[in-house]
Protein backbone atom coordinates (compact mmCIF):
# COMPACT_ATOMS: atom_id res chain seq x y z
CA UNK A 1 0.00 0.00 0.00
CA UNK A 2 0.83 3.54 -0.93
CA UNK A 3 -0.35 6.47 0.65
CA UNK A 4 0.21 10.24 -0.22
CA UNK A 5 -0.54 12.65 2.94
CA UNK A 6 -0.75 16.20 1.95
CA UNK A 7 2.38 15.76 -0.65
CA UNK A 8 3.84 19.20 -1.96
CA UNK A 9 6.70 19.32 -3.98
CA UNK A 10 8.04 22.54 -4.62
CA UNK A 11 11.57 22.96 -7.36
CA UNK A 12 14.07 25.45 -5.92
CA UNK A 13 13.62 27.83 -8.62
CA UNK A 14 10.06 28.07 -7.25
CA UNK A 15 7.93 26.40 -10.16
CA UNK A 16 5.64 23.46 -8.36
CA UNK A 17 5.89 19.90 -9.04
CA UNK A 18 3.02 18.70 -7.12
CA UNK A 19 0.26 20.13 -4.63
CA UNK A 20 -1.88 18.96 -1.70
CA UNK A 21 -1.60 15.41 -2.94
CA UNK A 22 -3.53 13.04 -0.99
CA UNK A 23 -3.61 9.54 -2.76
CA UNK A 24 -4.15 5.78 -1.04
CA UNK A 25 -2.70 3.21 -3.71
CA UNK A 26 -3.94 -0.54 -2.61
CA UNK A 27 -2.05 -3.34 -3.16
CA UNK A 28 -2.30 -5.42 -6.81
CA UNK A 29 -3.95 -2.09 -8.46
CA UNK A 30 -2.69 -1.08 -12.00
CA UNK A 31 -2.52 2.47 -12.14
CA UNK A 32 -1.90 4.82 -14.75
CA UNK A 33 -1.20 7.98 -14.39
CA UNK A 34 -2.03 10.43 -17.04
CA UNK A 35 -1.29 14.12 -17.86
CA UNK A 36 0.13 16.64 -20.30
CA UNK A 37 4.25 16.82 -20.12
CA UNK A 38 5.28 18.98 -16.89
CA UNK A 39 1.74 18.25 -14.98
CA UNK A 40 4.00 16.04 -12.37
CA UNK A 41 3.76 12.86 -13.58
CA UNK A 42 7.21 12.11 -13.46
CA UNK A 43 7.73 13.67 -9.84
CA UNK A 44 4.69 11.85 -8.38
CA UNK A 45 5.95 8.39 -9.78
CA UNK A 46 9.95 9.23 -8.60
CA UNK A 47 8.78 10.50 -4.97
CA UNK A 48 7.49 7.08 -4.42
CA UNK A 49 10.85 5.81 -3.84
CA UNK A 50 12.25 9.13 -2.79
CA UNK A 51 14.44 9.41 -6.27
CA UNK A 52 12.65 12.89 -6.19
CA UNK A 53 12.59 14.34 -2.44
CA UNK A 54 9.08 15.78 -1.24
CA UNK A 55 8.98 19.66 0.52
CA UNK A 56 5.76 19.01 2.43
CA UNK A 57 3.37 16.11 3.71
CA UNK A 58 4.58 12.61 3.91
CA UNK A 59 4.60 9.36 1.66
CA UNK A 60 4.26 5.63 3.23
CA UNK A 61 5.10 2.56 1.19
CA UNK A 62 4.48 0.00 2.93
CA UNK A 63 3.28 1.21 5.95
CA UNK A 64 6.71 2.98 6.61
CA UNK A 65 7.67 6.48 5.66
CA UNK A 66 10.30 6.82 3.09
CA UNK A 67 10.23 10.59 3.32
CA UNK A 68 11.47 10.32 6.96
CA UNK A 69 13.48 7.38 6.35
CA UNK A 70 17.46 7.07 7.17
CA UNK A 71 20.45 6.13 4.76
CA UNK A 72 19.99 2.16 5.33
CA UNK A 73 16.00 2.69 5.93
CA UNK A 74 15.79 4.44 3.10
CA UNK A 75 17.71 1.87 0.79
CA UNK A 76 15.82 -0.96 2.27
CA UNK A 77 12.59 0.61 1.12
CA UNK A 78 13.82 1.13 -2.00
CA UNK A 79 14.79 -2.39 -2.51
CA UNK A 80 11.33 -3.99 -2.70
CA UNK A 81 10.50 -1.34 -5.10
CA UNK A 82 11.53 -1.62 -9.19
CA UNK A 83 11.85 1.06 -11.42
CA UNK A 84 11.33 1.33 -15.21
CA UNK A 85 12.66 4.08 -17.23
CA UNK A 86 11.65 5.38 -20.48
CA UNK A 87 15.70 4.98 -21.56
CA UNK A 88 15.73 1.28 -20.10
CA UNK A 89 18.93 2.82 -17.99
CA UNK A 90 21.19 -0.32 -18.71
CA UNK A 91 24.52 -0.66 -18.41
CA UNK A 92 25.09 -1.06 -21.98
CA UNK A 93 27.88 -2.67 -22.06
CA UNK A 94 27.26 -5.26 -20.01
CA UNK A 95 25.87 -8.43 -20.47
CA UNK A 96 21.91 -8.98 -19.92
CA UNK A 97 22.30 -11.50 -16.86
CA UNK A 98 24.75 -9.03 -14.85
CA UNK A 99 22.22 -5.69 -15.63
CA UNK A 100 19.59 -8.27 -14.05
CA UNK A 101 21.73 -9.31 -11.61
CA UNK A 102 22.14 -5.84 -10.61
CA UNK A 103 19.07 -5.57 -9.58
CA UNK A 104 20.21 -7.90 -6.08
CA UNK A 105 22.92 -5.69 -5.21
CA UNK A 106 20.62 -4.51 -2.40
CA UNK A 107 20.58 -7.49 -0.94
CA UNK A 108 24.18 -8.18 0.02
CA UNK A 109 27.33 -6.29 1.93
CA UNK A 110 28.77 -3.64 -0.42
CA UNK A 111 31.65 -6.50 0.06
CA UNK A 112 30.07 -8.92 -1.46
CA UNK A 113 28.76 -7.15 -4.54
CA UNK A 114 32.18 -5.22 -5.18
CA UNK A 115 33.84 -8.24 -5.86
CA UNK A 116 30.55 -9.23 -8.20
CA UNK A 117 30.04 -12.61 -5.97
CA UNK A 118 26.49 -13.35 -6.29
CA UNK A 119 25.00 -16.46 -5.31
CA UNK A 120 23.75 -19.42 -6.79
CA UNK A 121 20.43 -18.34 -6.15
CA UNK A 122 20.84 -15.23 -7.11
CA UNK A 123 21.78 -16.07 -10.92
CA UNK A 124 19.00 -18.81 -10.90
CA UNK A 125 16.02 -16.06 -10.21
CA UNK A 126 17.89 -13.49 -12.67
CA UNK A 127 17.51 -16.17 -14.97
CA UNK A 128 13.95 -17.08 -14.00
CA UNK A 129 13.48 -13.36 -14.55
CA UNK A 130 14.19 -13.49 -17.89
CA UNK A 131 12.70 -16.60 -18.45
CA UNK A 132 8.77 -14.50 -17.23
CA UNK A 133 9.55 -11.96 -20.36
CA UNK A 134 10.81 -14.39 -22.66
CA UNK A 135 14.08 -13.93 -23.20
CA UNK A 136 15.80 -16.28 -21.34
CA UNK A 137 18.12 -16.80 -24.32
CA UNK A 138 19.47 -13.58 -24.69
CA UNK A 139 21.05 -13.59 -20.80
CA UNK A 140 24.81 -13.91 -21.93
CA UNK A 141 24.54 -11.48 -24.64
CA UNK A 142 25.83 -7.47 -24.28
CA UNK A 143 22.39 -5.26 -23.84
CA UNK A 144 23.49 -2.86 -26.31
CA UNK A 145 23.09 -5.91 -28.59
CA UNK A 146 19.38 -6.14 -28.19
CA UNK A 147 16.35 -3.92 -29.88
CA UNK A 148 14.43 -1.39 -27.43
CA UNK A 149 11.56 -3.69 -26.71
CA UNK A 150 14.13 -6.33 -25.12
CA UNK A 151 16.09 -3.86 -23.17
CA UNK A 152 12.74 -2.70 -21.57
CA UNK A 153 12.04 -6.24 -20.86
CA UNK A 154 15.14 -6.64 -19.25
CA UNK A 155 14.80 -3.81 -17.26
CA UNK A 156 11.67 -5.49 -16.09
CA UNK A 157 13.58 -8.34 -15.24
CA UNK A 158 15.59 -6.69 -13.40
CA UNK A 159 12.44 -5.04 -11.06
CA UNK A 160 11.84 -9.42 -10.98
CA UNK A 161 14.94 -10.15 -9.63
CA UNK A 162 14.67 -7.43 -7.19
CA UNK A 163 11.55 -8.92 -5.92
CA UNK A 164 9.95 -5.59 -6.00
CA UNK A 165 6.53 -5.95 -4.04
CA UNK A 166 5.66 -2.48 -6.37
CA UNK A 167 6.95 -1.51 -9.89
CA UNK A 168 6.96 2.30 -11.17
CA UNK A 169 7.38 2.94 -14.86
CA UNK A 170 7.97 6.29 -16.16
CA UNK A 171 6.89 6.82 -19.77
CA UNK A 172 8.04 2.75 -20.12
CA UNK A 173 6.67 2.91 -23.96
CA UNK A 174 7.83 6.01 -24.95
CA UNK A 175 10.76 5.13 -27.09
CA UNK A 176 8.85 2.16 -28.60
CA UNK A 177 7.23 1.14 -31.72
CA UNK A 178 3.98 0.43 -31.11
CA UNK A 179 4.23 -3.00 -31.54
CA UNK A 180 6.70 -3.85 -28.83
CA UNK A 181 4.60 -1.22 -26.92
CA UNK A 182 2.10 -3.57 -26.80
CA UNK A 183 4.40 -6.22 -25.86
CA UNK A 184 5.75 -4.55 -22.64
CA UNK A 185 2.46 -3.27 -21.56
CA UNK A 186 1.33 -7.28 -21.56
CA UNK A 187 4.40 -8.15 -19.67
CA UNK A 188 3.97 -5.45 -17.07
CA UNK A 189 0.39 -6.06 -16.67
CA UNK A 190 0.46 -9.81 -16.92
CA UNK A 191 3.86 -9.25 -14.09
CA UNK A 192 0.87 -7.24 -11.97
CA UNK A 193 -1.77 -10.13 -12.50
CA UNK A 194 0.71 -12.96 -11.47
CA UNK A 195 2.27 -12.28 -9.14
CA UNK A 196 0.03 -9.49 -7.56
CA UNK A 197 2.62 -6.99 -8.24
CA UNK A 198 1.46 -3.19 -7.45
CA UNK A 199 2.14 -1.06 -10.67
CA UNK A 200 2.54 2.41 -11.24
CA UNK A 201 2.59 3.57 -14.48
CA UNK A 202 3.55 6.99 -16.52
CA UNK A 203 1.83 7.05 -19.96
CA UNK A 204 1.22 9.47 -22.36
CA UNK A 205 -1.37 7.45 -24.40
CA UNK A 206 -4.96 7.42 -23.34
CA UNK A 207 -6.03 4.81 -25.30
CA UNK A 208 -3.19 2.11 -23.57
CA UNK A 209 -4.55 3.85 -20.18
CA UNK A 210 -8.24 3.13 -20.94
CA UNK A 211 -6.99 -0.74 -22.00
CA UNK A 212 -4.63 -1.85 -19.47
CA UNK A 213 -5.10 0.23 -16.13
CA UNK A 214 -7.56 -1.01 -13.26
CA UNK A 215 -7.41 2.96 -12.26
CA UNK A 216 -6.68 6.23 -14.03
CA UNK A 217 -5.55 9.34 -12.08
CA UNK A 218 -4.92 12.67 -14.03
CA UNK A 219 -2.71 15.41 -13.22
CA UNK A 220 -2.87 18.66 -14.16
CA UNK A 221 -0.72 21.17 -12.58
CA UNK A 222 0.60 19.05 -10.04
CA UNK A 223 -2.41 18.58 -8.49
CA UNK A 224 -4.99 14.96 -8.96
CA UNK A 225 -8.10 16.38 -11.23
CA UNK A 226 -9.40 13.00 -11.99
CA UNK A 227 -9.07 9.38 -10.28
CA UNK A 228 -11.34 6.70 -11.38
CA UNK A 229 -12.06 3.95 -13.33
CA UNK A 230 -11.29 3.15 -17.07
CA UNK A 231 -14.73 3.24 -17.64
CA UNK A 232 -15.28 7.02 -16.33
CA UNK A 233 -11.90 7.98 -17.96
CA UNK A 234 -14.35 9.31 -21.15
CA UNK A 235 -13.07 11.56 -24.01
CA UNK A 236 -14.69 13.88 -22.21
CA UNK A 237 -12.81 13.30 -18.91
CA UNK A 238 -9.47 13.53 -20.05
CA UNK A 239 -10.48 16.48 -21.79
CA UNK A 240 -10.67 17.65 -18.48
CA UNK A 241 -7.14 16.77 -17.45
CA UNK A 242 -5.72 17.88 -20.46
CA UNK A 243 -7.23 20.66 -20.27
CA UNK A 244 -7.92 20.91 -23.64
CA UNK A 245 -9.34 18.29 -26.34
CA UNK A 246 -7.26 15.19 -27.57
CA UNK A 247 -4.73 15.00 -30.12
CA UNK A 248 -4.67 12.26 -32.33
CA UNK A 249 -0.73 11.51 -31.24
CA UNK A 250 -2.09 11.13 -28.00
CA UNK A 251 -3.52 8.05 -29.18
CA UNK A 252 -1.46 5.04 -30.29
CA UNK A 253 -4.24 3.35 -32.20
CA UNK A 254 -4.23 -0.41 -33.64
CA UNK A 255 -5.87 -3.15 -32.59
CA UNK A 256 -7.64 -2.48 -28.97
CA UNK B 1 30.65 37.67 -52.00
CA UNK B 2 30.69 41.48 -52.49
CA UNK B 3 33.07 43.54 -50.53
CA UNK B 4 31.20 45.09 -47.49
CA UNK B 5 31.08 48.72 -48.08
CA UNK B 6 30.13 50.60 -45.22
CA UNK B 7 26.35 51.36 -44.45
CA UNK B 8 25.55 49.98 -47.50
CA UNK B 9 24.26 46.81 -45.06
CA UNK B 10 21.55 48.96 -43.67
CA UNK B 11 18.44 47.43 -45.63
CA UNK B 12 18.16 44.48 -43.43
CA UNK B 13 19.21 43.20 -40.06
CA UNK B 14 20.71 40.00 -41.63
CA UNK B 15 23.04 41.83 -43.81
CA UNK B 16 24.80 43.60 -41.06
CA UNK B 17 25.22 40.52 -39.01
CA UNK B 18 26.65 39.33 -42.10
CA UNK B 19 28.99 42.17 -42.51
CA UNK B 20 29.64 42.10 -38.96
CA UNK B 21 30.38 38.63 -38.86
CA UNK B 22 33.34 38.72 -41.69
CA UNK B 23 34.73 41.67 -39.62
CA UNK B 24 35.25 39.41 -36.67
CA UNK B 25 36.69 37.01 -39.14
CA UNK B 26 39.13 38.98 -40.53
CA UNK B 27 40.15 40.65 -36.90
CA UNK B 28 40.80 37.24 -35.03
CA UNK B 29 43.06 36.32 -37.85
CA UNK B 30 44.80 39.65 -37.84
CA UNK B 31 45.55 39.16 -34.15
CA UNK B 32 46.68 35.42 -34.56
CA UNK B 33 48.88 37.17 -37.00
CA UNK B 34 50.10 39.88 -34.77
CA UNK B 35 50.28 37.68 -31.87
CA UNK B 36 52.59 35.00 -33.63
CA UNK B 37 54.71 37.74 -35.23
CA UNK B 38 55.29 39.43 -32.17
CA UNK B 39 55.93 36.04 -30.38
CA UNK B 40 58.83 34.90 -33.32
CA UNK B 41 60.74 38.15 -32.72
CA UNK B 42 60.91 38.29 -28.87
CA UNK B 43 62.67 34.50 -29.37
CA UNK B 44 64.60 35.68 -31.93
CA UNK B 45 63.00 32.63 -34.38
CA UNK B 46 64.02 34.24 -37.55
CA UNK B 47 64.29 32.57 -40.94
CA UNK B 48 67.66 33.56 -41.11
CA UNK B 49 68.88 31.94 -37.76
CA UNK B 50 67.21 28.56 -39.33
CA UNK B 51 69.42 29.10 -42.02
CA UNK B 52 72.52 29.48 -40.23
CA UNK B 53 72.35 26.62 -38.14
CA UNK B 54 70.97 24.15 -40.73
CA UNK B 55 74.44 23.20 -42.15
CA UNK B 56 75.30 22.03 -38.48
CA UNK B 57 72.55 19.86 -38.14
CA UNK B 58 73.43 18.15 -41.13
CA UNK B 59 77.12 17.36 -40.05
CA UNK B 60 75.48 16.13 -36.63
CA UNK B 61 73.24 13.66 -38.52
CA UNK B 62 76.25 12.40 -40.49
CA UNK B 63 77.76 11.47 -36.71
CA UNK B 64 74.68 9.92 -35.81
CA UNK B 65 74.84 7.73 -39.13
CA UNK B 66 75.35 4.70 -38.32
CA UNK B 67 74.67 4.04 -34.99
CA UNK B 68 77.21 2.00 -32.80
CA UNK B 69 75.73 -0.91 -32.53
CA UNK B 70 78.26 -2.52 -29.93
CA UNK B 71 76.65 -0.01 -27.19
CA UNK B 72 73.88 -2.31 -27.20
CA UNK B 73 74.54 -4.35 -24.93
CA UNK B 74 75.65 -1.53 -22.38
CA UNK B 75 72.67 0.22 -22.70
CA UNK B 76 70.05 -2.70 -22.71
CA UNK B 77 70.08 -2.64 -18.38
CA UNK B 78 69.31 1.24 -18.17
CA UNK B 79 66.88 0.68 -21.24
CA UNK B 80 64.90 -1.97 -18.94
CA UNK B 81 65.42 0.38 -16.14
CA UNK B 82 63.87 3.17 -17.74
CA UNK B 83 60.52 0.71 -18.78
CA UNK B 84 60.27 -0.46 -15.20
CA UNK B 85 60.07 3.23 -14.02
CA UNK B 86 57.33 3.54 -16.64
CA UNK B 87 55.68 0.85 -15.33
CA UNK B 88 55.54 1.14 -11.40
CA UNK B 89 54.86 4.74 -11.65
CA UNK B 90 52.26 4.71 -14.29
CA UNK B 91 50.46 2.12 -12.12
CA UNK B 92 50.62 3.36 -9.10
CA UNK B 93 49.65 7.52 -10.59
CA UNK B 94 46.94 5.29 -12.08
CA UNK B 95 45.72 3.91 -9.05
CA UNK B 96 45.94 7.09 -7.28
CA UNK B 97 44.04 9.03 -9.72
CA UNK B 98 40.88 6.38 -9.54
CA UNK B 99 39.75 8.08 -6.29
CA UNK B 100 40.88 11.40 -7.32
CA UNK B 101 38.82 11.13 -9.78
CA UNK B 102 35.96 10.11 -8.69
CA UNK B 103 36.15 13.59 -6.16
CA UNK B 104 36.55 15.90 -8.69
CA UNK B 105 33.52 14.40 -11.12
CA UNK B 106 30.45 16.62 -9.96
CA UNK B 107 28.18 14.09 -10.53
CA UNK B 108 29.90 12.28 -7.89
CA UNK B 109 30.85 14.48 -5.74
CA UNK B 110 28.21 17.89 -5.65
CA UNK B 111 29.75 18.74 -2.76
CA UNK B 112 31.62 21.92 -4.40
CA UNK B 113 33.88 22.22 -1.11
CA UNK B 114 34.98 18.95 -1.86
CA UNK B 115 35.66 18.90 -5.59
CA UNK B 116 36.78 22.75 -6.88
CA UNK B 117 39.60 21.66 -3.84
CA UNK B 118 40.32 18.33 -5.56
CA UNK B 119 40.40 20.11 -8.85
CA UNK B 120 42.86 22.88 -7.89
CA UNK B 121 45.15 20.27 -6.64
CA UNK B 122 45.14 18.40 -9.53
CA UNK B 123 45.45 21.29 -11.74
CA UNK B 124 48.77 22.00 -9.88
CA UNK B 125 50.25 18.93 -10.58
CA UNK B 126 50.02 19.32 -14.08
CA UNK B 127 51.46 22.25 -14.13
CA UNK B 128 54.77 21.05 -12.58
CA UNK B 129 56.28 19.08 -15.18
CA UNK B 130 57.53 15.56 -15.26
CA UNK B 131 61.23 17.12 -15.11
CA UNK B 132 61.22 19.38 -12.37
CA UNK B 133 59.28 16.60 -10.51
CA UNK B 134 62.22 14.38 -11.28
CA UNK B 135 64.43 16.90 -10.07
CA UNK B 136 62.58 17.48 -6.41
CA UNK B 137 62.49 13.87 -6.27
CA UNK B 138 65.98 13.55 -6.78
CA UNK B 139 66.71 16.52 -3.66
CA UNK B 140 64.97 14.58 -1.75
CA UNK B 141 65.60 11.07 -2.14
CA UNK B 142 68.77 11.26 -4.02
CA UNK B 143 70.31 10.25 -7.72
CA UNK B 144 68.48 6.65 -8.60
CA UNK B 145 65.36 5.19 -10.29
CA UNK B 146 63.23 5.82 -7.49
CA UNK B 147 63.27 9.28 -7.53
CA UNK B 148 62.67 9.46 -11.27
CA UNK B 149 59.32 6.78 -10.78
CA UNK B 150 57.76 8.94 -8.24
CA UNK B 151 58.09 11.80 -10.77
CA UNK B 152 56.52 10.12 -13.17
CA UNK B 153 53.66 8.98 -10.74
CA UNK B 154 53.10 12.34 -9.96
CA UNK B 155 52.88 13.23 -14.13
CA UNK B 156 50.49 10.05 -14.30
CA UNK B 157 48.45 10.64 -11.51
CA UNK B 158 48.01 14.52 -12.54
CA UNK B 159 46.99 13.53 -16.84
CA UNK B 160 44.98 10.25 -15.97
CA UNK B 161 42.97 11.78 -12.75
CA UNK B 162 41.85 14.72 -15.21
CA UNK B 163 41.09 12.75 -18.31
CA UNK B 164 39.11 10.28 -16.34
CA UNK B 165 36.61 13.12 -14.13
CA UNK B 166 35.86 14.78 -17.49
CA UNK B 167 34.74 10.84 -18.54
CA UNK B 168 33.07 10.83 -15.28
CA UNK B 169 31.47 13.90 -15.25
CA UNK B 170 29.97 12.62 -18.92
CA UNK B 171 28.92 9.63 -18.54
CA UNK B 172 24.92 8.61 -18.58
CA UNK B 173 23.28 9.47 -15.81
CA UNK B 174 20.82 6.79 -16.13
CA UNK B 175 21.81 3.85 -14.72
CA UNK B 176 23.31 5.16 -11.44
CA UNK B 177 19.53 6.66 -11.17
CA UNK B 178 18.52 2.75 -12.16
CA UNK B 179 20.70 2.05 -9.62
CA UNK B 180 19.64 4.33 -6.71
CA UNK B 181 16.14 2.93 -6.85
CA UNK B 182 17.28 -0.50 -6.72
CA UNK B 183 18.45 0.51 -3.26
CA UNK B 184 22.08 0.42 -3.90
CA UNK B 185 24.22 2.60 -1.72
CA UNK B 186 26.83 4.82 -3.19
CA UNK B 187 29.82 2.46 -3.48
CA UNK B 188 27.94 0.27 -5.22
CA UNK B 189 26.17 2.77 -7.08
CA UNK B 190 29.94 3.39 -8.04
CA UNK B 191 30.64 -0.04 -8.83
CA UNK B 192 27.65 -1.41 -10.71
CA UNK B 193 26.80 2.34 -12.38
CA UNK B 194 29.78 4.13 -13.07
CA UNK B 195 32.55 1.74 -13.17
CA UNK B 196 31.05 -0.23 -16.36
CA UNK B 197 30.89 3.18 -18.19
CA UNK B 198 34.07 4.97 -17.25
CA UNK B 199 36.53 1.90 -17.13
CA UNK B 200 37.35 1.87 -20.94
CA UNK B 201 37.76 5.45 -20.86
CA UNK B 202 40.39 4.99 -17.84
CA UNK B 203 42.48 2.02 -19.17
CA UNK B 204 42.46 3.89 -22.99
CA UNK B 205 44.03 7.30 -20.57
CA UNK B 206 46.31 5.05 -18.40
CA UNK B 207 48.17 3.24 -21.50
CA UNK B 208 48.09 6.52 -23.50
CA UNK B 209 49.99 7.83 -20.31
CA UNK B 210 52.28 5.02 -20.53
CA UNK B 211 53.32 5.82 -23.59
CA UNK B 212 54.30 9.15 -23.02
CA UNK B 213 55.98 7.80 -20.04
CA UNK B 214 58.25 5.53 -22.15
CA UNK B 215 59.89 9.02 -23.79
CA UNK B 216 59.51 10.72 -20.29
CA UNK B 217 61.35 8.47 -18.77
CA UNK B 218 64.62 8.45 -21.46
CA UNK B 219 65.00 11.72 -20.28
CA UNK B 220 64.83 11.01 -16.72
CA UNK B 221 68.40 10.49 -16.62
CA UNK B 222 69.22 14.20 -17.41
CA UNK B 223 68.56 15.10 -13.94
CA UNK B 224 69.83 12.12 -12.40
CA UNK B 225 66.80 10.14 -11.86
CA UNK B 226 67.84 6.75 -13.81
CA UNK B 227 67.05 5.44 -16.33
CA UNK B 228 68.44 5.46 -20.29
CA UNK B 229 69.05 9.56 -19.82
CA UNK B 230 72.04 9.00 -18.05
CA UNK B 231 73.67 7.49 -20.99
CA UNK B 232 72.14 9.46 -23.24
CA UNK B 233 73.88 13.06 -21.34
CA UNK B 234 76.98 11.20 -21.43
CA UNK B 235 77.01 10.21 -25.02
CA UNK B 236 75.97 13.87 -25.68
CA UNK B 237 78.77 15.40 -23.49
CA UNK B 238 81.27 12.95 -25.22
CA UNK B 239 80.37 14.14 -28.72
CA UNK B 240 79.22 10.30 -29.17
CA UNK B 241 76.28 11.24 -31.41
CA UNK B 242 77.06 7.11 -32.94
CA UNK B 243 76.14 6.25 -29.39
CA UNK B 244 73.22 8.55 -28.65
CA UNK B 245 71.38 7.69 -32.21
CA UNK B 246 71.33 4.22 -30.80
CA UNK B 247 69.68 5.08 -27.62
CA UNK B 248 67.13 7.02 -29.33
CA UNK B 249 66.78 4.26 -32.14
CA UNK B 250 65.87 1.86 -29.58
CA UNK B 251 63.74 3.93 -27.64
CA UNK B 252 62.08 4.21 -31.31
CA UNK B 253 61.27 0.64 -31.47
CA UNK B 254 59.81 0.10 -27.37
CA UNK B 255 57.35 3.60 -28.08
CA UNK B 256 56.55 1.92 -31.69
CA UNK B 257 55.95 -1.85 -30.03
CA UNK B 258 53.98 -0.07 -26.84
CA UNK B 259 52.07 2.42 -29.33
CA UNK B 260 50.92 -0.71 -31.62
CA UNK B 261 50.05 -2.91 -28.23
CA UNK B 262 47.94 0.07 -26.82
CA UNK B 263 45.99 0.65 -29.73
CA UNK B 264 44.92 -2.77 -29.91
CA UNK B 265 44.04 -2.96 -26.16
CA UNK B 266 42.38 0.12 -26.60
CA UNK B 267 40.43 -0.64 -29.98
CA UNK B 268 39.02 -3.82 -28.59
CA UNK B 269 37.73 -1.85 -25.41
CA UNK B 270 35.72 1.10 -26.94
Amino acid sequence: MIQFHNVSKTYPNGSIGLRHINLTIEEGELVVIVGSSGAGKSTLLRSINRLHDITEGDIQVGGKSITHAKDKELRRIRRDIGMIFQSFNLIKRATVLNNVLSGRVAYHSTFRTMLGMFPREDIELSLHALERVNIREKAYIRADQLSGGQQQRVSIARALAQEAKIILADEPVASLDPLTTRQVMDDLKRINQEMRITTIINLHFIDLAREYATRIIGLRAGEIVFDGSPEQATDEAFADIYGRSIRHDEMLGGEV
Amino acid sequence: MKPAVPGSGRKSPPDIQLIRGRYKRIATWLLIIVVFILCSIHIHATPYKLMTGLPQMGSLLQEMIPPDWSYIPTIWQPIMETIQIAIVGTTLGGILAIPVALLCAYNMMPNKWVSIPMRVILNLVRTIPDLLFASIFVAMFGIGPFAGMLALLFFSFGIIAKLTFESIEAIDPGPLEAMTAVGANRLQVIMFGVVPQAFPYFVSYFLYTFEVNIRAASVLGLVGAGGIGILLDRSLGLFRYDRASMIILITLVIVLAIDYGSTRIRRSLL
